[in-house]
């Protein structure tokens, strides 16, 4: 066991390499001499020459990137061109209110979206099933800075339910920072729910088929246990994973959310950052993202043992 | 003597009438209804971009500092922007960069795809370095990677297509290479290999073909998803250029004004959507035509 997990974890070693090796090059590839840049317009070229020496933006490439993973790895991720702040300081700033909207998003979606797919599976070609899996082709298709209007106009505008905009830290009550939430984490968990809805509907219909069900069934176990208990539990496996997978959808409808509803997270900084061309910031937050999208999807892959005993290593 | 003598049997209750086969086309529609919703809906559009100039429009570029803001009405159907565009024809134009990014992504990258995903899945030695690169862009989030990609480049219509096409390069690979290793396993393959058929042959005419089904509804989930990207990243500031009416764009201008002006919003998210679910509804209609198997599991 303890094997499988140190193998895990060394298997997302080359995979980070690829994000560190795509992010690096995108700096480097960028249009613009970053030294030319820094000098300004009146520098001769033999100060260019000599801040480019000073940057080290004379050494080949792989130097510079071996360079570059050194100081990532001691929590350097530069400094942004246009605050002139390191760019560690400004995703700490913006930190909070993407990992809240992230977190509520996806309590609140995984809670609506597994009981619906269980029972779309259940009631399998009623018409429950149909307006539930035509809801779920809706979420797909809907774009989330649309649903997020949508809402914003309806209970926010219209109703006066809820605030338009905006985010509040927890640090100022529960209740303020989850009101703000509300309406952002429903827009972005739309499509996520959808696709955790069919994919639990999908595992649950092909699991209920299964002569142990049948016995349960004999036995005399209720609907809800053999549902939750005896089924639900067998199809947990390509449900978690899909959970694991969908957080990208996640991550990239938070750069979209947080613009439609003025949340001042990681999100509208990345569309800040690259609004201004301010690829250090680009770089780190790519590169933020992408681990974190990694790190889920180990610990995803680490729980496969816990939920299926019959998975062994 | 039959009608006086020997009994008639009765006539059978109708209680199963007789299955009418339906052959070609409309019968084809009328079993799969989603096909027939999706794809009539996406023809629509598809109708409505090409002959945009025909349907009532104007030039969609036109300023009418005058016209700032009217709502909808006789002369504007969709109302005007902050500009005095007239917002039904920049919509009906705006149906012509979705589809064109949309269209053009989903062909790129089932092709590039498809190209991977069989040197992969036949090559052991470039396999494992092309999966390891496959594996690292696929934890890059698609819309990240998007923006990111654009950020080196400036707005264009092409660049776009460019970006999403990268993006979505990783996942069709990883499917097409699934689907091969699967595939070489099967008794004709080894037949083939046995009969003395050399690999690229192996690979055009016994591998290739039984990856076109899988291939073809993964390519409508991309143009999916490619047209929500192309307004994605215009809506946040990284797409087509501001002078190309796209629906992102068209929101982009009217987010500052959502509030009190909702419909400058609200008509290009409603074609989009609309768009989108044609794509996706047409998708799920292939998948269950296409794939029996794989329709009863999703």
């Amino acid at each position: 066991m303890l094997a499988h997990v140190v193998r895990r974890v060394i298997a997302t070693i080359p995979v980070m390499g690829v994000v560190a090796l795509f992010v690096f090059s995108l700096l480097y590839i960028a249009p613009g001499d970053p030294a030319a840049i820094i000098a300004g317009d009146q520098a001769t070229p033999a100060d260019v020459e000599r801040i480019r020496q000073s940057l080290r933006l004379d050494r080949p490439f792989l130097i510079r990137f071996g360079e570059w993973v050194w100081q990532i790895l001691h929590g350097d991720l530069g400094t942004s061109i246009f605050t002139n702040l390191p760019v560690t300081t400004m995703i700490a700033q913006r930190f909070e209110p993407t990992l809240s909207l992230m977190v509520v998003t996806l309590c609140f979606a995984v809670a609506i979206a597994v009981p619906v797919g269980v029972l779309a599976a259940w009631k399998a070609g009623t018409w429950i099933d149909r307006s539930i899996m035509a809801f779920a082709v809706f979420g797909f298709s809907v774009p989330v800075f649309v649903i997020g209007y949508l809402l914003a106009y309806v209970f926010a505008l219209e109703l006066e339910w809820l605030p338009v905009q905006g985010y509040t830290p927890i640090a100022d009550g529960i209740w303020p920072w989850f009101e703000n939430l509300i309406l952002p984490a429903v827009a972005l968990g739309c499509v996520y729910i959808a696709l955790i809805a069919r994919i639990t509907r999908a595992s649950m219909l092909e699991v209920l088929q299964q002569d142990y069900i049948r016995t349960a069934r004999a036995k005399g176990i209720g609907q809800r246990g053999i549902l939750f208990v005896h089924a639900l539990k067998n199809a947990a496996v390509p449900i978690v994973t899909v959970i694991g997978i969908g957080i990208a959808l996640l991550i990239g409808g938070a750069v979209v959310t947080e613009s439609v509803f003025a949340i001042p997270g990681l999100g509208r900084l990345t569309v800040d950052a690259i609004l201004r061309r301010d690829y250090p910031v680009i770089q780190g937050l790519v590169l933020l993202f992408s681990f974190a999208y990694v790190l889920v999807n180990l610990a995803i892959d680490l729980l496969y043992t816990v939920l299926d005993p019959r998975i062994r290593y | 003597m039959t009608a006086a003598g020997a009994a008639v049997a009765p006539d059978l209750p109708d209680l199963l009438p007789a299955v009418k086969p339906r052959h070609g086309i409309l019968g084809f529609l009328r079993r799969h209804p989603t096909i027939a919703a999706g794809g009539a809906l996406l023809i629509a559009m598809l109708m409505m971009a090409v002959f945009a100039p025909y349907l009532g429009t104007v030039d969609p570029t036109a300023l009418a500092p005058a016209r700032r803001l009217r709502p909808p009405s006789a002369d504007h159907w969709f109302g005007t922007d902050m500009l005095g565009r007239d917002l039904y024809s920049r919509v009906i134009y705006g149906a012509r960069v979705s589809l064109i990014v949309g269209f053009a992504v989903a062909t790129l990258a089932s092709v590039f795809g498809l190209a991977i995903g069989l040197f992969g899945g036949f090559i052991r030695w470039a396999d494992a370095l092309l999966m390891r690169v496959m594996d690292g862009l696929m934890s890059i989030p698609p819309i990240l990677l998007a923006v990111a990609l654009m950020a080196l480049t400036r707005g264009s219509v092409g660049n776009v297509i460019v970006a999403i096409t990268i993006a979505e390069i990783p996942r069709v690979s990883r499917l097409v290479r699934g689907v091969v290793l699967s595939l070489r396993e099967q008794p004709y393959v080894d037949a083939a290999v046995a009969a003395g058929t050399r690999t690229p042959m192996i690979i055009l005419r016994h591998i290739l073909p039984n990856t076109l089904a899988p291939m073809t509804v993964q390519a409508t989930y991309i143009c999916a998803s490619a047209m929500i990207v192309e307004a994605i990243l215009s809506f946040i500031g990284a797409g087509t250029p501001p002078t190309i009416p796209s629906w992102g764009n068209i929101m982009a201008e009217g987010r500052a004004l959502w509030q009190v002006k909702p419909y400058i919003v609200f008509f290009p998210a409603v074609f989009l959507s609309l768009t989108v679910l044609a794509v996706n509804l047409l998708g799920d209609g292939l998948r269950d035509a296409l794939d029996p198997r794989l329709a009863k599991r999703l």
